[in-house]
């Protein structure tokens, strides 16, 4: 059998379904000579013993030098820890507040975990409040936790925002096309006119602009262009950017 | 007599032999056998589970639950045309990590030789020179200085009349 890599960069590209199996052979290592080559599986890869499955549908992709992953379409969220999220506070219960962040649990959240909260000094978060925050801890069948600051105690963007602006929801297919490195659609919006966007990786997105007419209408697109080609895409944004729409 | 008084020494029981100022006059043989009895007390006393030897087998596979390290998703906060500037601010401070690492690879020596690049140099001197003006400007001028800070490169002459003693209308 070949090494590790070979069985799945064969099948870089290609649909995987729930319950196919990777599975190979550990290169001999009683000598100590073969050094074992190690693989990080991302989301929708599951380790199982001596082999991988797959759990979730959708294609296989690969980033150098040794990850792979299922790229695949859903809309419910499962926290995994070091994601961004945008979270709406349920309820204020002494020291934590219960955020919903759209997963079958909802989040707790310390107060002493804001930007230049104290023990005297308590943040001013409302029920209702948005707040843009980062998993610490998210493990299978646990309450997940959020926290607004940074390993160094700084905000960094993240705390309570949006005092006014829309939130909406979308698949997290798009959320990670939004927030790719030179996303196309974001390029293709800025154009249009300046405007504020905040996107949760749990598919939540806040958008504001400078009348609600605007927020509106990159709301829409941003809904729209889910389906949508590329080029497809362009000319809508262009009628859009000359007003015909 | 003499052989009664070597039994006697013979007897000497094992407990006083192992002591510390016994062990000066002791043969090498009858020490030898001292301390292996000594070892056999010990290792009786101690306990150990009886299990198989653990063999821990190295890990090759590790699981990642999150997309962001995978396809390297950006800071999810984004403003455009100066819509938010604290956010843009930021949009730029977290987005640089990925692009710095890129720069890396393919132009380090040119970074080494300068820390600083010409563009944050121009961007430190470009707040240098308002809080410069700013020092050198009389009281009475500060305002007008600040009011103006927004055109420091656009050329446009601010036509303010100056202060002058009005004369009051009849």
């Amino acid at each position: 059998m070949d090494t590790i890599h070979a069985c799945f960069k064969e099948k870089i590209g290609e649909v995987l379904l729930p319950g196919d199996v990777f599975s190979f052979r550990l290169p001999e290592s009683g000598d100590g000579s073969i050094k074992s080559e190690k693989i990080i599986c991302g989301p929708g890869l599951r380790r199982n013993g001596e082999e991988v499955r797959v759990c979730k549908s959708g294609i296989l992709r690969h980033k150098q030098p040794n990850m792979y992953w299922i790229d695949s379409q859903q809309r419910r969220y499962v926290p995994a820890k070091g994601e961004s999220v945008i979270g709406i506070v349920t309820t204020k219960s002494g020291d934590v507040f219960k955020v919903d962040v759209g997963g079958s649990e909802q989040a707790s959240l310390s107060y002493l975990a804001f930007e230049g909260a104290t023990k005297r000094n308590r943040p001013n978060v409302q029920v209702g409040d948005l707040v843009y925050g980062q998993f610490t801890i998210a493990n299978k069948d646990m309450e997940p936790e959020l926290v607004c600051i940074d390993s160094c105690g700084r905000a960094n963007g993240m705390g309570v925002f949006g005092a006014d602006g829309l939130l909406f929801k979308v698949s997290l297919g798009l959320v990670r096309r939004l927030l790719a490195p030179q996303s196309e659609i974001i390029k293709d919006l800025e154009k249009i006119f300046p405007f504020e966007l905040v996107v949760g990786m749990n598919g939540r997105v806040w958008v504001k602009a400078k009348t609600v007419q605007q927020t509106l209408i990159v709301t829409n697109l941003l809904e729209t262009s889910e389906n949508m080609t590329s080029q497809q895409r362009q000319t809508l944004f262009k009628r859009v950017a000359e007003g015909s729409l | 007599m003499s052989t009664m008084a070597k039994d006697g020494a013979a007897k000497l029981s094992k407990n006083v032999l192992r002591m510390k100022f016994m062990q000066r006059g002791l043969d090498a043989e009858l020490k030898k056998q001292l301390d292996e009895e000594e070892k056999r007390i010990i290792s009786d006393e101690h306990w150990f589970l009886d299990l198989p030897e653990l063999k821990a087998k190295e890990n090759y596979i590790i699981e990642e639950r999150s997309y962001a390290p995978c396809e390297d998703l950006v800071f999810g906060r984004m403003s455009f045309r100066g819509f938010n500037p604290e956010v843009e601010k930021l949009m730029l401070l977290m987005n640089t990590h990925q692009e710095e690492e890129e720069d890396d690879e393919d132009g380090n020596v040119s970074r080494m030789e300068t820390d600083i690049t010409d563009e944050e140099m121009a961007k430190r001197y470009e707040s240098m020179v308002e809080s410069m003006r700013k020092k050198f400007a009389k009281k009475r001028n500060r305002s007008t200085v600040t009011k103006s800070e927004e055109d420091v490169n656009c050329n446009v002459v601010e036509d303010q009349p100056k202060r002058a003693f009005l004369k009051p209308q009849d």
